[in-house]
This record gives C-alpha cells, sequence and structure tokens, in this order.
C-alpha cells in the first residue's frame, strides 16, 4: 500500500494543495487573490514535477484500478499545463468577483481527469469523471448572478446527467456480460465471442463518452455552455477536460475493447465523420466568437477520433501530438478573447466587432490569425502536422474513405475561419471600439504560443514524436 | 415454501405500490407509496441475502430520501393538476421513453436467459462463510480505496460547489459576537440603585 502511495504523487499534491488552497480562500479571505492563486499555481507545478519525477514507471497500483503510466503522464502533463493557465488569466476577468474557489474546482477538476487518463477500472473511470464533472458544472455557472453563466451550468449539469446515466448502463452491461470492470479482464473477453449485450455495453460507454469529448451527435450542448460560461472556463472547458476525456477515450477503446476493433471502429468513425461535417457547418454563420470556439472544438475532436479509428500505435500517437497542439491553440485563441473589451471594460464577443482589429491591435490580431490557420491547418502552421499524421494513421490502416472523406471536410471547415481573419483585416472598423490590452503575463502567453505555432513548432517534431511513441506504446 | 410465499408477498407489494406512486392524486401520497415500495425492496433483498443492502434501502432512502423528497413536495407550491393538463400533449414522447425502456428490459433479460452472463466468473467471487458487511467493508478498505477516498473528493467538491451557488453575504445580520459577550463585565451591565419609598424610579 505505501509503495504505491508513492507512485501517486501527483494525485496526492493536488488533493493536499487544494485543500491548502480552500483553507487559504476560508482564512485570508476571497480579496487575497495573489495568495491562493499562488498556492494553487505552485500545486500545479508541483504535482507536474511529480508526474516527471514518475517517469518511466509503468506499474498498475491499488489492485490494478488505477495505472501509473506514460500515456496517463503525457495526458496530466497537457491537463496540469491548461489549468495552470486557466489560473493565471482568471484574476483579471473576475474583477471583484474572484472567488478562492475557482482555483480550488480547477485543482479538483485537474485531479479528476488525472485520474480519468490513468484509469484502468470501470469504476475509476466513472469516479474521475464525476469528479471532473461536477467541479466543471459549478465552474460554468461560477458567476451566479449572470443569466447566461446560470444557463449554462444548468444546461451542463441536465445533459451531463444524462450523459452519465448512459454511461453508466453501459458499464452495468459490460460487467454483466464480463464479469469485471478491470480493463484488461473486459479485453480478455472481447477477444472471444461477441454478443448483443457487450455490443450495446460498447454503445452506450461510447455514447457517454461521446458527451464528454462533445462528438457529434453528442454535442448539443457545447455552443451553448462555451458561450454562457465565463470565459477563462470556457478556456478551460475547451483545453484541459477534452485533453482528458480524449485520452480516456483512448484508454477505453484500446485497452478494454482493443479486441473487439469490428464492434467500436465503425461507431467512432461515424463520430469522427459526424463531427468533422457538422462541426464545420455549424460554425458558418455564427455570430460569437465563442460559440464559433465551440463549433471548431467539435470539428477538431473529429479530427482526433480519425487517429483513434485506425486504431494502431501510429493512430494513438498522432491523436496525442494531436492533442497537445490543439490544447497550445485552442488556449491562444481564448486567449485573445479574454483581451478583446470595449473602452468600458466589457467583454466584446460578437464577431463583427473584430473588424478592424488589424488597425487598432495589429499585434493581437496577428496572433488570433495564426492560430484560426493553425485551427484549421493549413500547412505553413503547426497546425496541419497534427492533421497530417492522423490522416497517415488512418491511411495507413487502410481507412482512405474516412481520410479523403474528412480532408475535403477540412476545406469547409477553412471557410469560416478565413471569414474571421477577413474580417479583421479587411472589413472597415467596427463602431464597437477594440482596446483594453492584457497584462504582461497574458501578452507573453499569446506571443509564445503564436510563435511556437508559427514556425518554431517545427523543430520540435522529433522530440513530440518521442514523447508520443513512448506514451502510446504503453497501451500495445 | 415460507421464502416463496414471502417473496411473492413482497414481490407483489413493490409492483402495486409503484405503481400507486404514479397514480395517486396526491404528491404526497405518491412519496407514501414509494416509502411502502423501498420498504418492500428492502424485504426482498433480506431474502436474496443481502442484508446490509436491505438495511441501507430503509436507512437512507426510508430514513433520508424519501423524507427530503416529502418536504421538496410540501415546500414548491406545485400545482399538480396543471402539470397533469400537459399530460395528452407530451404523450408521444412518455410513450416513446416507455417503449424504449421495456425494450431494454426484454433485451436484458433475454441476454440473462440465453447464458450471456457469467456470475461465476466474477473477479472477486463473494466468499460464503462472512456477512455481507465484512465482505463489502473489506473490498472497500483494501481493494477499493483509492476509489473510496477519490469518492471522498467528489463529495467534497459537491459541497463546495453548493456553497459557491448558494453562499451570500446578507448585509443587516444581526450575529453573535463571542468575545463582546465574554469582555462584558458585571459592572457595564448592572446598576444598583436605591430608590426612595414613594418615589418611584427611573430606569
Amino acid at each position: 500500500m505505501s509503495a504505491d502511495l508513492a507512485l501517486i504523487w501527483p494525485e496526492l499534491i493536488l488533493t493536499i494543495g487544494g485543500l491548502i488552497t480552500l483553507m487559504l480562500g476560508t482564512f485570508a479571505g476571497d480579496r487575497q487573490v495573489g495568495l491562493y492563486q499562488l498556492s494553487a499555481l505552485l500545486t500545479l507545478a508541483a504535482a507536474a514535477a511529480a508526474v516527471i519525477a514518475l517517469f518511466g514507471v509503468d506499474a498498475t497500483v491499488f489492485s490494478g484500478t488505477l495505472s501509473v503510466d506514460g500515456f496517463g503522464g503525457f495526458a496530466k502533463l497537457l491537463i496540469y499545463a491548461a489549468s495552470f493557465v486557466c489560473i493565471l488569466v482568471a484574476p483579471r476577468f473576475f474583477t471583484g468577483g474572484m472567488r478562492a474557489e475557482y482555483p480550488v474546482l480547477i485543482l479538483f477538476a485537474a485531479l479528476g481527469m488525472g485520474i480519468m487518463a490513468s484509469s484502468r477500472d470501470l469504476m475509476t473511470l466513472y469516479v474521475g469523471l464525476e469528479l471532473n464533472s461536477l467541479a466543471a458544472y459549478v465552474l460554468a455557472s461560477f458567476m451566479r448572478t449572470d443569466e447566461r453563466s446560470s444557463e449554462a451550468g444548468l444546461k451542463y449539469f441536465v445533459l451531463g446527467a444524462l450523459a452519465s446515466g448512459m454511461l453508466l448502463y453501459g458499464i452495468s452491461l459490460l460487467y454483466g456480460f464480463t464479469g469485471t470492470t478491470d480493463f484488461a479482464g473486459i479485453a480478455a473477453r472481447m477477444g472471444g465471442e461477441m454478443n448483443i449485450g457487450l455490443i450495446f455495453g460498447i454503445v452506450f460507454v461510447l455514447a457517454g463518452l461521446g458527451f464528454k469529448i462533445s462528438a457529434v451527435p453528442f454535442h448539443m450542448w457545447t455552443p451553448d455552455v462555451y458561450e454562457g460560461a465565463p470565459t477563462p472556463v470556457t478556456t478551460f472547458f475547451a483545453s484541459a477536460p477534452k485533453v482528458a476525456a480524449m485520452a480516456l477515450m483512448t484508454r477505453v477503446v484500446i485497452d478494454a475493447m482493443g479486441p473487439a476493433v469490428g464492434a467500436w471502429q465503425q461507431i467512432i468513425i461515424f463520430l469522427s465523420l459526424a463531427s468533422i461535417i457538422l462541426g464545420a457547418v455549424g460554425a458558418i454563420g455564427q455570430k460569437n466568437i465563442k460559440r464559433l470556439l465551440a463549433y471548431s472544438s467539435i470539428n477538431n475532436v473529429g479530427f482526433m477520433l480519425v487517429g483513434l479509428a485506425a486504431g494502431t500505435q501510429q493512430g494513438v500517437e498522432a491523436v496525442l501530438t494531436y492533442l497537445l497542439v490543439y490544447m497550445v491553440t485552442t488556449l491562444g485563441a481564448f486567449l485573445v478573447v479574454l483581451q478583446l473589451r470595449d473602452p468600458a471594460g466589457n467583454q466584446v464577443e460578437s464577431i463583427a466587432a473584430l473588424a478592424g482589429l488589424s488597425q487598432r491591435r495589429p499585434g493581437l490580431a496577428a496572433a488570433m490569425a495564426v492560430f484560426l490557420f493553425s485551427l484549421a491547418g493549413i500547412p505553413p502552421l503547426f497546425g496541419f502536422w497534427p492533421k497530417y499524421l492522423v490522416f497517415e494513421a488512418a491511411v495507413n490502416a487502410n481507412l482512405v474513405p474516412l481520410a479523403v472523406a474528412g480532408i475535403v471536410a477540412s476545406v469547409i471547415g477553412a471557410f469560416y475561419y478565413i471569414a474571421i481573419i477577413k474580417t479583421m483585416y479587411f472589413d472597415d472598423k467596427s463602431d464597437v471600439e477594440v482596446t483594453g490590452g492584457g497584462n504582461a503575463v497574458e501578452g507573453t502567453l499569446v506571443t509564445v504560443s503564436a510563435l511556437w505555432l508559427s514556425v518554431i513548432g517545427y523543430l520540435f517534431i522529433p522530440m513530440l514524436a518521442i514523447a508520443s511513441a513512448s506514451a502510446a506504446s504503453v497501451l500495445f | 415454501m415460507i421464502q416463496l410465499f414471502a417473496f411473492y408477498l413482497f414481490a407483489t407489494i413493490v409492483i402495486a405500490s409503484a405503481a400507486m406512486v404514479i397514480f395517486a392524486r396526491n404528491p404526497v401520497h405518491s412519496v407514501m407509496w414509494l416509502i411502502l415500495a423501498f420498504f418492500n425492496a428492502a424485504g426482498l433483498m433480506l431474502l436474496a441475502g443481502a442484508e446490509f443492502i436491505a438495511m441501507l434501502l430503509v436507512i437512507v432512502y426510508v430514513g433520508a430520501v424519501a423524507v427530503l423528497f416529502l418536504f421538496v413536495v410540501m415546500m414548491l407550491n406545485i400545482d399538480f393538476a396543471e402539470l397533469r393538463a400537459g399530460f395528452v400533449r407530451y404523450l408521444p414522447l412518455g410513450a416513446l421513453v416507455a417503449i424504449i425502456l421495456v425494450a431494454e428490459l426484454v433485451f436484458a433479460v433475454g441476454a440473462w436467459q440465453a447464458g450471456g452472463v457469467d456470475l461465476a466468473a466474477r473477479a472477486a467471487p463473494a466468499a460464503t462463510d462472512t456477512s455481507n458487511i465484512q465482505q463489502i467493508g473489506e473490498l472497500l478498505y483494501t481493494r477499493y480505496i483509492f476509489l473510496f477516498e477519490a469518492a471522498g473528493i467528489v463529495l467534497l467538491v459537491a459541497m463546495i460547489g453548493a456553497i459557491v451557488l448558494t453562499h451570500r453575504q446578507r448585509g443587516g445580520v444581526r450575529t453573535q459576537n463571542i468575545s463582546a459577550q465574554n469582555r462584558r463585565r458585571p459592572e457595564d451591565a448592572t446598576r444598583l440603585v436605591d430608590p426612595g419609598v414613594g418615589q418611584g424610579m427611573e430606569l
């Protein structure tokens, strides 16, 4: 038991750090933003350091309920980094309304996501997922006096509870028909004869997880929640939970359902194509930048699922690379959105207000253009590279029609990204004057991520390849 | 024989009272029927040899959940007549959900009959010589200790969330100031007066 404890340092640090931050918030008061923010940031940094210290360990702990391995480590580093950024940028947004519960909830959500990414048992999966979801529901309605925020929280909660129900029904079927909740045990049974109970179990589990990654047809909540939630929270939703849920889905599909390729592959292909196409078509005609980025995230999840549909080690490597690049891009894009304010200091979210941004804030407009081009996957930018990897994996797994359909749909997707860039650069200045720059921290983050995505990223390809290969090899 | 009799008794009452939960006109009566259903389900659990779950049903569901239901039903002034007015309108959707649920039940029973479920092959077969509560405790605090602790954090997050969403500072509230109360000396609060006879006194 104590040997097991030594292997879950990241989780222990997050738990203790979360409790300390909670106490600091309670006794020092909500106004001591710097204090509890610092405590939360230090906790995340320490947890990330613990993940790095555990590099190379491949073990299952606590009687096989949790695994400590490179795959989980990779996902956890991404999750902690995204949570770090979302805590860092929050105080400027919640001016006056920042409360200590915000970093605390993010810390516990990060803990839940870490558990999701390293689960190897259906029960661990569910506990991790609920820990993350509960914190997320509250975060979505964090500005409780704001009507849109409360609506977003309620909508997310109701639909999330429905998805949890479906997931649990699937889990109960898988447990009933295999006699175990352990991924390896389930995989052993899947290798044998399939029966209709197992297939139903797979369908329901994938439907429940599809909700969490907001894959079509389980995406309905995404635009509303992204639009209504406070922008730092939306930034969080678009980055860390996506990584965690995608890692979890990969683990379930490869680890638990691996031998039953025929059963899950067609579901993943359907989710993937539907998400790519609907994400691209739905984004056209959106007036709100947060809604548009929500559709963009649906679209990008579709591309990740292309890599997962391949079901090979190459496919999983591509998914992991995609997750990293997508996370940096989406964080950057939302950081730019966070900086858009009118002279009175109110957030600007309408796309029409972006007209003429290239003259008012040339640097910001250029960074946004980089992020949007990168999300569209246009070649000179780094966003192209993971898209290339997932399609390569799909082609190598003999899924040529899927790859072709994906590429065609990505052309549709490019349309609306370019439409925003046109608005920023070529339209007449809007009436709403967008001013109010960010602070140094936000500026640095935006600059670094834009530079990384523009050219410097390509220098990291060998490093990324090694990291994703060592992470993905754990599952095979 | 007596077990068979008890099973049919409990099972019949569970189904009958579950039906009454839906058909009762008064929502308070619905909750009462629900409590009866819980009690009889506990009886069924006892027959199945799961005495711990039977007690949990009585303590948690009857003792806490049903009472909460009662409170909510009584405190929310819901016009149930108005709610029922939408019955015909939502009948197609409700019927669809009901059909799906029935299909799921039929399918689950069918799969069970087909022999897809192999209980003997469970990962952790139950020992027969110990009581339920001991078996659950042994699993919960050894094999599933990590999940048990994580579930504790889930509850903590739920608590924090409830406070975040509902707690607000109210102005003009007279709170107790214990240190001020303790600092108060008798001479601050009492006064000895010696009124003359027939003069009355002022306070």
